[in-house]
């Protein structure tokens, strides 16, 4: 099977004096779901970040869907962004902007007509069930439903790889379930590979996955 | 209304510099204007023992227009009574021919100066009167008007400055969030500041047609007008072509700066 990502030897730190991730090497398969897992300030987020280039690797190599991260141009990792969806746990959602333009956002940015533009984002909005807020700002929303159309922003352009750092993190159990339906969908339907970044797997999943679990700088994949 | 509060910091900003630049472009119209007019009404003065080569001195002195030998009849006119007139010729001939030079402009002392000096080079030139004491004087007062102007544009210009520096940093507060976000899905920096641009070209835009209002209004005041006359002038106030293109150039550079600025400031979240 096709390896999304392949880490060798790979150390991120925010400063030089401390190594958040100390020299880890791990493979993820292409189209798998992937949860990882840790103690707070255990560098899971760290780990996320450095898959979509916002953090480069202080030392080892990274590479995410052919591309290298160490010492990646802007061009190539603006590539690498528009073929991943991202969900934060602080949403980043645009203020200035509607619902319906957040959801637009990646698609605006790869280039679709606005017909497709459309489409896409009517066809989202009903699956996170927020149809009838397409007209409102973010902060109008509860942090629920703010979450919701993150998780339809990261699906619109039906992204290859789709990272979640703590999508549920206080959630309600409703959003929480949407959510998690939501990115498993991805995974069975989109053949996207989905990484999660949680605190807590939930009991019921619908697809299979792997765990892997962040201590003391290094990862290991749990059995 | 969210949308006005956005536009109106850096309009309000653009417009006060524009304003100041405008006023500044009036004065010195008016000023130069002004000295034409003067220039209309001052000569010096050349006093010769010889009649002097016309084409010769305007081609050696570029600050002068014309030169004109006055007659000396209205002189004579008066020491007529009892003078024959073999003596009334030979008084003609003894004396001194008089010249009035009309200058292209009206000149700084410094350029009296250097004409009267080059003029007495020629043996012949007795004297040469400048009217110097009225001349000095006028021409320190306009000096001394424009100086005033330019201070006052100046100030304003350095103010609004400040005024726009202190705009660059709510900017960019309010854009790097969004630029930021952008660029997490991968959108190249043309794209994530192009919202930006947009906002600067559209105050400028906004602030230049604003001044053009203002100074279309004034140029058209009666009130503008009788003052012009008042002083013996005619000046453009306002060139709705050239001015205006001017304030938009000046406005386009001010907003671009700032909204580039931003663009180059902008640093992505870790």
């Amino acid at each position: 099977m096709d390896k999304v990502i392949v880490a060798d030897n790979l150390s991120l730190s925010y400063s030089k004096d401390e190594t958040i991730i100390n020299k880890v090497s791990f493979s993820i398969d292409s189209g798998s779901f992937v949860f990882i897992t840790g103690a707070s300030g255990s560098g899971k987020s760290t780990l996320l970040k450095s898959l979509y280039g916002a953090l480069k690797p202080q030392e080892g190599s990274l590479v995410v869907a052919g591309v290298e991260l160490k010492g990646v141009t802007k061009s190539k990792l603006n590539l690498l962004r528009k073929h991943t969806g991202i969900v934060f746990q602080d949403y980043k959602l645009v203020k200035e902007w509607t619902i319906e333009k957040n959801i637009m956002l990646p698609l605006i940015i790869s280039g679709y007509d606005k017909t497709v533009q459309q489409n896409q984002v009517d066809t989202l909005l009903k699956h996170v069930r927020l149809k009838h807020q397409a007209g409102k700002y973010p902060q109008e929303l509860s942090g629920g439903e703010q979450q919701r159309v993150a998780m339809a922003r990261a699906l619109s352009h039906n992204p290859v790889l789709i990272l979640a750092d703590e999508p549920t993190g206080n959630l309600d159990d409703y959003s929480s379930q949407l959510i998690w339906n939501l990115l498993e969908g991805a995974n069975t339907d989109l053949k996207s590979t989905v990484i999660v970044v949680t605190h807590h797997i939930p009991e019921s999943m619908g697809v299979d996955y792997k765990h892997f679990h962040i201590e003391y700088g290094s990862i290991h994949e749990v059995a | 209304m969210k949308s006005l509060r956005n536009h109106l910091s850096l309009v309000v900003a653009l417009l006060s510099i524009l304003f100041s630049l405008q006023t500044f472009i009036i004065v010195d119209r008016s000023i130069n204007a002004y000295k034409d007019n003067l220039s209309n009404n001052y000569s010096l003065v050349v006093v010769s023992q010889k009649i002097l080569n016309a084409n010769f001195i305007i081609n050696q002195h570029k600050l002068i227009k014309n030169i004109v030998l006055l007659s000396p009849d209205k002189v004579i006119k008066k020491l007529n009574h009892g003078i024959s007139k073999k003596n009334i010729d030979l008084l003609k001939l003894s004396l001194p021919k008089f010249y009035k030079l009309i200058l292209l402009q009206y000149p700084s002392p410094d350029e009296v100066n250097n004409l009267t000096k080059s003029l007495l080079r020629d043996t012949s030139v007795i004297k040469v009167e400048t009217f110097s004491k009225s001349h000095d004087t006028t021409y320190k007062l306009l000096l001394l008007f424009k100086t005033v102007i330019s201070v006052f544009a100046f100030s304003v210009g350095i103010v609004t400055i400040l005024l726009i520096s202190k705009e660059l940093k709510i900017w960019q507060f309010k854009h790097t969030e969004r630029m930021s976000i952008m660029g997490l899905f991968g959108a190249p920096t043309w794209l994530s500041s192009a919202v930006l641009f947009r906002l600067a070209f559209v105050d400028a835009l906004i602030a230049s047609v604003f001044a053009f209002v203002i100074f279309s209004y004034v140029a058209s005041s009666v009130w503008v007008e009788e003052q012009l006359e008042n002083i013996g002038i005619t000046v453009v106030v306002f060139d709705p072509i050239m001015d205006f293109g001017i304030m938009l150039g000046l406005a386009l550079l001010l907003s671009t700066l700032l909204a580039t600025l931003i663009v180059i400031s902008h640093k992505e979240e870790v």
